[in-house]
């Protein structure tokens, strides 16, 4: 029979799994991951008239292929928030900041941003903010460092 | 393809074609006592094994339980450091990860006195020359360089021994590729059965030994 072990020693390390996935984009995405690299932000032109941002590749209503890619923002509006008091290690900022969704100007519908914010009381419904590009950029989304509040 | 009209300020640049989107999930491993027992012995240069009781599978690595059985296994058996090759794998891919220089193989390898074979490495032998059947033994790290992990054994390598012509071929009627049956006596239908539920136990699985 095997002696008891004591619990202390089990033996521990640590597990990483890492997938190295890279995936190929497409012509409406690649065109959106440009625009970030070039600090420019892109929607797709729908056909009755909205503009999507990022750029949705068929019409959400009529599933047909949208081939219109036009300019939008940069600066944008909060329309929903949450505040994010304990940042994990993942997280774009680490300091408390806000998730918001933000629609850029000109565009009909909003995206995910990290906005940076010296507090919770700065941030509503309607505050306009405008992307803090990273210094290097090579066409993903953390291209988009965080977002900011236009003072 | 469909053509796409880009705003004037994307239309000179070159365009982004694919995007690297890595996941990476990190855990604290626990061995828990079964697999710490064996990587302990792997400090000692022991391949440890466990079984329930003195007539039953010896598994290796060990998991602390019996599958068959549905029992602990108390029982720590040291077993031998040569083993047959059950089944393998020549890889001729290189992927990420990977410090192997292709093409190399993998092998489920039985080692003697074991009811359950490890995945290891096969050198020190043409990729194109392994075969099922064929004798190998551990080679492992210099002593300084032992630590608890399979990986101190380097991998295995052919040990001189005419091949074993009887070894067991995973997916043969008769066998699981766990190895070679208790006692030599292929299980019957009792042991296959399920002891919690009952079902199980066929007279194909169970079939001539």
């Amino acid at each position: 029979m095997t002696e008891p072990q004591d619990p202390g020693d089990i033996l521990r390390a640590p597990l990483i799994i890492e997938y190295p996935f890279k995936r190929t984009t497409g012509p409406v995405i690649g065109a959106f991951l440009t625009g970030l690299r070039e600090q420019v932000l892109v929607g797709s032109k729908a056909l009755d008239g909205r503009v999507i941002v990022p750029p949705a590749e068929f019409d959400p209503v009529t599933g047909d292929d949208l081939t219109e890619l036009v300019e939008v923002g940069p600066e944008g509006t909060v329309s929903t928030w949450a505040w994010v008091t304990a940042p994990h290690a993942k997280h774009p900022l680490d300091e408390p900041f806000a998730w918001a969704l933000i629609v850029p100007d000109g565009a009909d519908t909003p995206m995910l941003g990290a906005v940076k914010a010296p507090g919770m009381d700065a941030v509503a419904a309607g505050t306009k903010v405008r992307p803090v590009w990273a210094e290097e950029r090579e066409g993903r989304i953390e291209d988009i460092a965080h977002w900011e509040v236009v003072a | 393809m469909t053509e796409i009209s880009l705003p004037e300020s994307l239309r000179d640049v070159e365009p982004v074609r694919s995007v690297r989107t890595p996941a990476q999930l990190d855990y604290e491993f626990t061995a828990g006592d079964a697999t710490t027992r064996f990587l302990r012995g792997i400090t000692q240069k022991k391949i440890i094994g466990q079984q329930a009781n003195e007539h039953s599978r010896v598994y290796v690595p060990p998991r602390g339980a019996d599958p068959e059985l549905g029992a602990a296994t108390p029982l720590e058996v040291e077993v031998a450091q040569v083993g047959t090759v059950v089944s393998f794998c020549v890889v001729n891919l290189q992927f990420y990860g990977s410090v192997m220089e292709i093409p190399y193989t993998s092998a489920l390898i039985l080692l003697d006195g074991a009811d359950l074979a490890i995945m290891h490495l096969i050198q020190e032998i043409p990729a194109h020359e392994v075969r099922i059947g064929m004798r190998v033994e551990a080679v492992w790290r210099d002593d300084e360089d032992i630590e608890p992990t399979l990986e101190s054994i380097k991998w295995f390598r052919p040990n001189g021994e005419p091949d074993d012509p009887d070894v067991r071929i995973p997916g043969e009627k008769r066998g699981t590729g766990l190895g070679s049956w208790p006692g030599g006596v292929a299980p019957t239908e009792l042991v296959v059965r399920n002891p919690r539920t009952g079902e199980g136990g066929t007279a194909e699985f169970g079939g001539e030994g």
